[in-house]
């Protein structure tokens, strides 16, 4: 892609709120559904890289985030759980680092670098630190639940709630299989990362990735993250670190947006190791359920047609 | 090395083969400078973090090495040992850029010889005498550090005592080949012989294996084609011997040739933005700009005879008359005169420590009236936190600048003492003035960062309501002082009088702003057509230019803002020449002249930077030439020759008198040419090298509301067994004025917390998420506890060691409020700079909260007595009436 496409996403006819030569709808259409899975050949998909073994944990992104996109604050009390006291993801939450203290040899981490195994009397420790985000599934189960037509997917491939359509429904929440959506307490409204959007839409990076000191958060072009995470694991690989790999580059498996270079198990940084998209069951759910519903309209229509006798 | 900044930048770190971060946690207090650490990572580059804490700059290294706090000199001690032992040193470097072969006086005794002091020592005065410490067969100025030595007024180094000169550019007595008993590499050599692996591990609690292999992994990335760096911060600092840690790191750089080189130096990090800049430009009582001393109350001393006795004659020092005339044309204008010595009887002149902390002290005993506090905490983010809230209640005036209503603006009425009883607001004299300040969005100037980079700030949008710049409240403060004593005779008033305090304003939001840019030309300078000086070697010793600092000269240079620059770093050279403006004269490698070899061609072709061009007759390179441009590299001075023209052509370090840098300093420290292990004042541990215990030159102030905890050996040591240090963290911003008011920083860390081991947590019954309450003989504090393994227990000398960490973020103001952590600490200083022992102390920790009210005073008293210590100790008291021991 070259540096000019990246400046002007999303011009021209691909936004459905700047259609060239129309007249501005008096209210915001509703996305057709039609368009909810994403059209590669528009342009192509954007979308996140972390890579968490370059993470320094220093929660730029979570403030990044929330300036950028006005996100309350949460203030509660320290959690004790290392020196993460966001908890999670969630509606006041766009970005969350975890901290997870191991009692593993530090050496696996990178040591290999230095050509020599652990010595005797280094700690066996290590701190790994991971940026979490919305993953803006391929197959976004989100998507497929809503009713309103309010998370809809953008030109770049992404999920975005829209908060002035939200119904508070909440079917959203229970789709996700990782645990991402959530209904803001003091409006029952549902709010979650829109990859800055608005910022994307503008040529600029999103916020978080922007204000990330170590590039551990980088933004681009999927395939190209996608190739350079690949390198970037072989490289791991060949220095030692074995345990290392990629969580959501694989579509075979479940294709994500956002996805991640991990150290250790998905599920040790609060990652499902399998995640699931529950709405593919509908598809195959959906022959009977037309059956039954075609069967319940013409008895419905039976019972008029009698009444009018 | 002579000059007081960091000797590289920090996108230069990329460069770097290894990185040693130590005394500093880089990724949790300067994280967007750490990108290039990282960036030095993806490389292929080394990364080893020694710190006694597993920290987020830990997680990312390849080596973390806990030591004990404190022992950072044991530690590198160790590394200069390692490199001379095994022959690992840059030999030709060391023996042309260093002072290496220089013969020191037959009068000079290492502390092997003394058990831990050197010779000089009086104790009496708790002070040195360094004259033994000098050069055989001549008197060398220092070029940074106390100029005038020797008491409070620097008699010592009168004139009279002067001898000897440098002989073809170099000291009278050599030898080359770093054979002689006497010379500095044999001293080094000695002094830290018994620096062992084994001793290292001793004292340091690291494991002789690991020391070994930092030594050598060190050691295999330095040399001709390969290059390691250090970073620092006040990890290093803020101890009893701080300026002595750095010197260390300064020995290794200089023995691995690895000063002056594209990925070596030593990164100095700067916890603010422009705390580089509040050197250059002093905030501090003892210089002036530029790194100029600030003159003693000699009797009758002129212009001259300062210059004279502050000053090598040799090296870029020797134009100090130059420096300090501009200097004073700048201050004074048109009313300094070569007839009236260019005002410099209007300086005010020290007569002993005038430092923050004595100052404090005298705010306590009632002859410090009035204090002004701009862009500081000291409520909550200076030692013996109760004393300095002590002192801003025995105060008539107080003015606070802040952005909000800090502790130290609201003490009067929400302090711990109030809660305790100890204060009663309706008591309190102290009338307070608070003077809501601009942000750093809110004002146009610059800062000078980390890396002697200045880079101007536009202002983005307008102050609220009163919120005003230091800028405007600065010239508006003088214009009517001035206004006040403009009928004044008086000639204690003349100094105000002549000020030139002429900056031009301009009305901005209703306000009568100065002009930014007016003051960023008045430190560049001018000569006597008033057109803005292009670098420091065009400032005139006879009045005809003016220069606010003249290591800034050149900043301004073609009537341009040169800080202002803004062209991206991928449009130019790795050097980014063109970004900002860095003192001196945009160098951004400092002596880099040694770069290159003696004959001036660069020692490999990857290590590069700038070297001599025989062609064109001068030196080139990436990098502005750290040299005299067209000093060949075979130049020989004569025997007479001053300043600059004194320089060698292969000596590389131009602020020295001799040119070379220092592995021994012959003069310039308050305690000792060699830098040397001693316990911190507060340890647990008695000194394994020595029978000198901790530094001797240190500077003490036992009083009453300033108590020590007993240290090992005195009785009561056992009532405080556990290691305490303090910390930033990435969430907040030192005493948390800037974090604790922001809802996205207060969140991320809501609460005071301590760290403790797993181990100590079983020992005191600490809980994760529960609360500790912390004591010493000073205060006690209560926080919540992290248990972790961050904070493993080391083993020194047969024992296990516990360290409690703790953040100082907090106080009892903002969105968020906890206990401070500075309110454990006491006051004891670096003799050198007056620097607190902040990274280290000790004290108790038992669970559960404090107790409140009265109750807490009386608790703390329990502890002093069970420590043994007595109902009143020694006052000390420093007014002007009752000056002892110096400066140290």
């Amino acid at each position: 892609m070259s540096d000019q496409q990246r400046i002007l996403p999303g011009s021209g006819t691909t936004d459905p709120y700047n259609i060239e030569g129309r007249e501005a709808p008096e209210t915001r259409p509703l996305i057709p559904l039609g368009q909810k899975s994403y059209d590669g050949d528009q342009q192509p998909r954007m979308g996140f890289f972390t890579d968490t073994t370059v993470c320094i944990g220093c929660k730029a992104c979570e403030v990044a985030c929330k300036e950028w996109n006005d996100v309350p604050d949460t203030i509660g009390e320290l959690t004790g759980n290392s020196y993460d006291n966001t908890g999670g993801l969630g509606a006041d939450n766009w970005r969350h680092v975890a901290f997870i203290e191991q009692r593993k040899p530090i050496y696996l981490q990178e040591n290999a670098h230095l050509g020599t195994p652990a010595v005797e009397g280094e700690p066996d420790f290590r701190w790994l630190m991971s940026s979490d985000v919305c993953k803006h599934c391929t197959e976004a189960p989100c998507l497929d639940v809503c009713p309103t037509g309010s998370l809809f997917r953008t030109e770049f491939g992404t999920v975005v709630v829209q908060e002035d359509i939200c119904n508070g429904c909440g079917y959203c929440v229970s789709a996700c299989p990782f645990g991402v959506l959530e209904q803001r307490e003091r409006d029952g409204r549902v709010w979650k990362c829109t990859l800055c959007y608005d910022r994307t839409k503008d040529g600029l990076e999103p916020a978080c990735a922007q204000a990330c000191p170590t590039d551990s958060i980088q933004y681009g072009p999927l395939d190209e993250l996608r190739e350079k995470a690949n390198g970037r694991l072989d490289m791991l690989v060949e220095a030692g670190a074995s345990d290392a790999r990629l969580y959501g580059a694989n579509e075979e498996e479940y294709g994500m947006g956002a996805f991640f270079l991990l150290l250790d198990d998905p599920e040790v940084y609060g990652l499902p190791p399998d995640p699931e998209v529950v709405t593919r069951k509908f598809r195959s759910l959906w022959g009977p359920a037309a059956v039954a519903a075609s069967a319940l309209a013409a008895g419905v229509a039976a019972a008029f047609i009698g009444g009018n006798r | 090395m002579g000059r007081g900044g960091a000797t590289t930048f920090q996108q230069d770190l990329a460069n770097s083969d290894c990185i040693v971060d130590i005394g500093s946690n880089m990724a949790e207090n300067h994280p967007v400078g750490f990108q290039w650490v990282m960036e030095a990572r993806l490389r292929g580059a080394k990364v080893i973090h020694v710190d006694p804490r597993y920290t987020r700059t830990s997680a990312v290294s390849h080596l973390h090495v806990p030591l004990r706090a404190g022992t950072d000199i044991a530690f590198l001690g160790g590394i200069v040992n390692y490199i001379l032992e095994n022959e690992r040193y840059f030999e030709e470097y060391v023996k042309t850029y260093t002072n290496a072969p220089t013969i020191i006086e037959e009068d000079f005794k290492d502390t092997e010889d003394l058990d831990g002091l050197f010779s000089g020592w009086d104790p009496e005065s708790g002070s040195y005498d360094p004259s033994s410490w000098q050069y055989a067969g001549m008197t060398v100025h220092s070029s940074a550090g106390k100029r005038e030595q020797g008491g409070l007024t620097g008699e010592q180094s009168s004139p009279g005592s002067e001898m000897g000169k440098l002989e073809g550019g170099l000291p009278p007595e050599m030898d080359e080949t770093l054979q002689h008993e006497r010379c500095v590499f044999q001293l080094l050599k000695k002094h830290y012989s018994r620096y062992t692996p084994e001793m290292v591990e001793q004292i340091t609690g690291v494991d002789r294996n690991l020391f070994t292999q930092v030594a050598e992994t060190i050691c295999e990335n330095s040399g001709r084609e390969r290059t390691t760096s250090f970073a620092y911060a006040v990890g290093w600092t803020q101890h009893t011997h701080g300026v002595q840690n750095i010197r260390t790191a300064a020995i290794i750089q200089l023995l691995l040739g690895n000063i002056g080189r594209p990925g070596g130096g030593i990164m100095a990090l700067r916890g603010h933005a422009s705390i580089q800049g509040s050197t250059d430009i002093p905030t501090l009582f003892n210089i002036l700009p530029g790194y100029i001393p600030m003159p003693h109350a000699h009797q009758g001393q002129d212009l001259q005879q300062f210059i004279d006795r502050a000053a090598p004659a040799t090296g870029f020092w020797g134009n100090m008359r130059a420096y300090t005339v501009s200097l004073l044309k700048s201050y004074f204008g048109d009313a300094a005169t070569r007839e009236n010595d260019f005002c410099f009887d209007y300086l005010p002149r020290l007569t002993g420590d005038h430092s923050i902390y004595p100052a404090v002290m005298g705010m306590v005993d009632g002859w410090c009236k009035g204090f002004l506090v701009m862009g500081q905490n000291p409520a909550v983010g200076a030692a013996n936190g109760k004393l300095q809230r002590l002192a801003l209640a025995n105060l008539d005036w107080l003015v606070v600048r802040d952005l909000y209503e800090c502790e130290t603006a609201s003490f009067w009425h929400d302090s711990p003492e109030i809660e305790t009883g100890e204060f009663k607001p309706e008591e309190i004299g102290t009338e307070v003035f608070f003077m809501p300040a601009a942000s750093h969005v809110e004002k146009a100037g610059s800062f000078t960062n980390t890396q002697r980079l200045l880079q101007w700030r536009h202002k983005a949008i307008d102050p609220k309501g009163d919120c005003r710049s230091e800028l405007w409240f600065m010239y508006h403060l003088g214009r009517k002082i001035k206004e006040k004593l403009s009928g004044s005779d008086d000639p204690k008033n003349h100094p105000i009088r002549d000020l030139k305090w002429d900056y031009p304003t301009e009305m901005e939001n209703g306000v009568e702003e100065p002009n930014p840019h007016s003051v960023l030309r008045e430190i560049n300078g001018w000569d006597e057509n008033n057109s803005a000086l292009g670098s420091y070697l065009q400032v005139k010793d006879d009045g005809s230019t003016s220069c606010g600092c003249w290591i800034y000269c050149g900043v301004y240079a073609n009537e341009e803002n040169q800080a202002a620059r803004r062209k991206p770093g991928q449009e130019q050279s790795w050097v980014a020449p063109e970004w900002g403006w860095a003192w001196p004269m945009n160098r951004r490698i400092l002596y880099n002249r040694a770069s290159a070899d003696p004959e001036g061609k660069p020692w490999s072709e990857r290590k590069k930077c700038v070297w001599w061009d025989e062609d064109n007759g001068q030196w080139t390179g990436y990098d502005v030439p750290d040299f005299s441009p067209s000093k060949r590299p075979d130049y020989v001075p004569e025997d007479d020759a001053q300043a600059e023209d004194a320089i060698r052509g292969d000596k590389p370090f131009i602020m020295q008198a001799d040119g070379t840098g220092w592995l021994y300093v012959p003069a310039g420290l308050t305690d000792g040419p060699m830098p040397t292990h001693y316990e911190p004042e507060e340890s647990p541990f008695d000194n394994a090298l020595y029978g000198q215990r901790a530094n001797p030159a240190r500077q003490r102030f036992p009083r009453n509301d300033n108590r020590y905890n007993p240290s090992y050996g005195q009785p009561g040591s056992e009532v405080f067994p556990y290691v305490l240090s303090t910390y930033r963290l990435t969430e907040h911003h030192t005493a948390g004025g800037m974090s604790r008011t922001t809802e996205h920083l207060s969140e991320l860390m809501p609460e005071m917390f301590c760290e403790v081991s797993p181990e100590l947590a079983e020992e005191r019954g600490l809980e994760n998420g529960g609360w500790a309450t912390i004591v010493t003989m000073r205060s006690a504090i209560e926080a919540r506890v992290l248990v972790t393994d961050r904070l493993a227990p080391l083993l020194v000398q047969g024992q296990k060691t516990y360290l409690v960490g703790m953040p100082y973020h907090w106080g009892s103001r903002g969105i968020v409020t906890g206990d401070s952590a500075n309110d454990l600490l006491g006051l004891v200083l670096d003799p050198n700079v007056h620097i607190g022992e902040y990274k280290v102390a000790t004290c108790d920790i038992r669970p559960g909260r404090r107790p409140r009210g009265p109750v807490l005073v009386e608790f703390v008293e329990e502890y002093r007595r069970r420590a043994g210590a007595p109902e009143r100790v020694e006052e000390f008291s420093r007014n002007l009436e009752n000056q002892n021991g110096g400066e140290s």
